[in-house]
């Protein structure tokens, strides 16, 4: 039954991989590489390429292509349904049970106690971009392009999807 | 209607806006959902998001589950999640059974690697406006002693972020009297409605 194979290859990285989608990653290539054999190394790698150069989140790209590879549009959907649901509903009984109590002293700490961690870890997500942007355009580059982004969305008060958009034309013509 | 409408406009500019797989839609998120439509707050969208990393899975998927069912219900919620991830997802099956050579494609990495500095400064923003708001809430001797605390954890003793914050979510919820450092009522005010 090759759906409910593919539901398991995404089910385990869906419901393991901790820190979001690109942690998934390296599992999901165990299952379709190693333990399914529905591409090789080279393929999956050419998969995660092109899958890192698109827009949108990484796994479900990946569950999305290689359930359609493997069983047509209905093993795209169950790929992705694998990866997606598991961790869905988890966040929303969570969530639902807590924002039942918000009112109650202990939820509202636990807001606080958060928020700083939240904080740095929002920080140092920022600093890797930064990162990654100067190891791939260089120092020049990567301050032309933080600098007028930030001016036009903090100053102008522009909405990002035009700064994307600006970059995206930028980036495909001159870098 | 014109609320789904809006629920899959949102998240269909943060599907295909989002470069650098889904952490870098985190800022979009926050852009569409609470600067642009207002449908939850910061404390909310913080929490959200504590959670969101402490929980496995794909965190874009995960907040825009969370937040179509929030605003609309389970139909919201496959609406939000649909529009984040088909897109793209049909934008890699026709990429990839068209293009027989993977070698075509430097001036989509062009694209990517412009967009990157782009999303660093709205992650910077972001980061700005948690720490503010932590200042706000417990007072800033106690939010920089934490900030500093929490990066030599994550970032030099390599603690993964969601055992941090799980025990941060389980020591709130024990602490009972002691020392009572609560953000102040109304700061809560006008969030969450």
């Amino acid at each position: 039954m090759i759906y409910w194979e593919i539901f398991l290859a995404f089910f385990i990285p869906g419901i393991l991989g901790y820190g979001g989608g690109p942690a998934s990653i390296p599992l999901v290539e165990n299952e379709v590489v190693s333990r399914y054999g529905w591409m090789d190394v080279q393929q999956f790698s050419e998969v995660l390429a092109l899958g890192n150069s698109l827009p949108g989140p990484i796994a479900t790209k990946m569950a999305g292509y290689i359930g359609y590879e493997v069983g047509g549009p209905l093993g795209a959907f169950v790929g992705v349904f694998a990866t997606v649901a598991p961790s869905l509903l988890l966040i929303l009984i969570l969530l639902s049970v807590l924002y039942k109590y918000k009112d109650s002293p202990k939820v509202k700490r636990m807001t606080l106690y958060v928020r700083p961690v939240i904080g740095v870890l929002l920080g140092i997500m920022a600093w890797r971009f930064f990162g990654e942007s100067y190891a791939n355009i260089g120092f020049f580059q990567t301050a032309f392009l933080t600098v007028v982004s930030y001016l036009l969305m903090e100053k102008f008060k522009l909405h990002p999807a035009f700064v994307i958009s600006g970059a995206l034309i930028y980036g495909g013509f001159l870098l | 209607m014109k609320l789904h409408w809006n629920i899959f406009i949102a998240f269909f500019r943060v599907g295909i806006l989002g470069y650098g797989g889904g952490p870098s839609s985190i800022p979009l998120v926050h852009k569409e959902v609470v600067d642009k439509y207002k449908w939850m707050g910061d404390e909310e969208f913080g929490d959200l998001l504590a959670l969101g990393n402490t929980l496995p899975g794909p965190i874009a998927t995960k907040l825009a589950g969370y937040i179509g069912y929030r605003v609309s219900g389970v139909l919201g919620m496959l609406n939000a999640v649909l529009a984040t991830t088909l897109p793209t997802i049909f934008l890699m099956i026709l990429l990839l059974s068209s293009l027989s050579s993977m070698k075509g494609y430097d001036w989509v990495h062009g694209m990517t690697a412009a967009v990157i500095p782009v999303v660093g400064v709205m992650l910077a923003v972001l980061t700005w406006q948690f720490i503010q708001k932590a200042g706000q809430g417990m007072g800033w001797f106690s939010t920089i002693i934490m900030l500093i605390a929490v990066f030599i954890l994550l970032e030099i003793l390599h603690l993964h972020p969601g055992i941090l914050i799980g025990a941060l979510l389980i020591l709130a919820l024990v602490k009972i009297g002691g020392k009572e450092d609560e953000a102040p009522p109304s700061e809560r005010d006008g969030d969450s409605s």
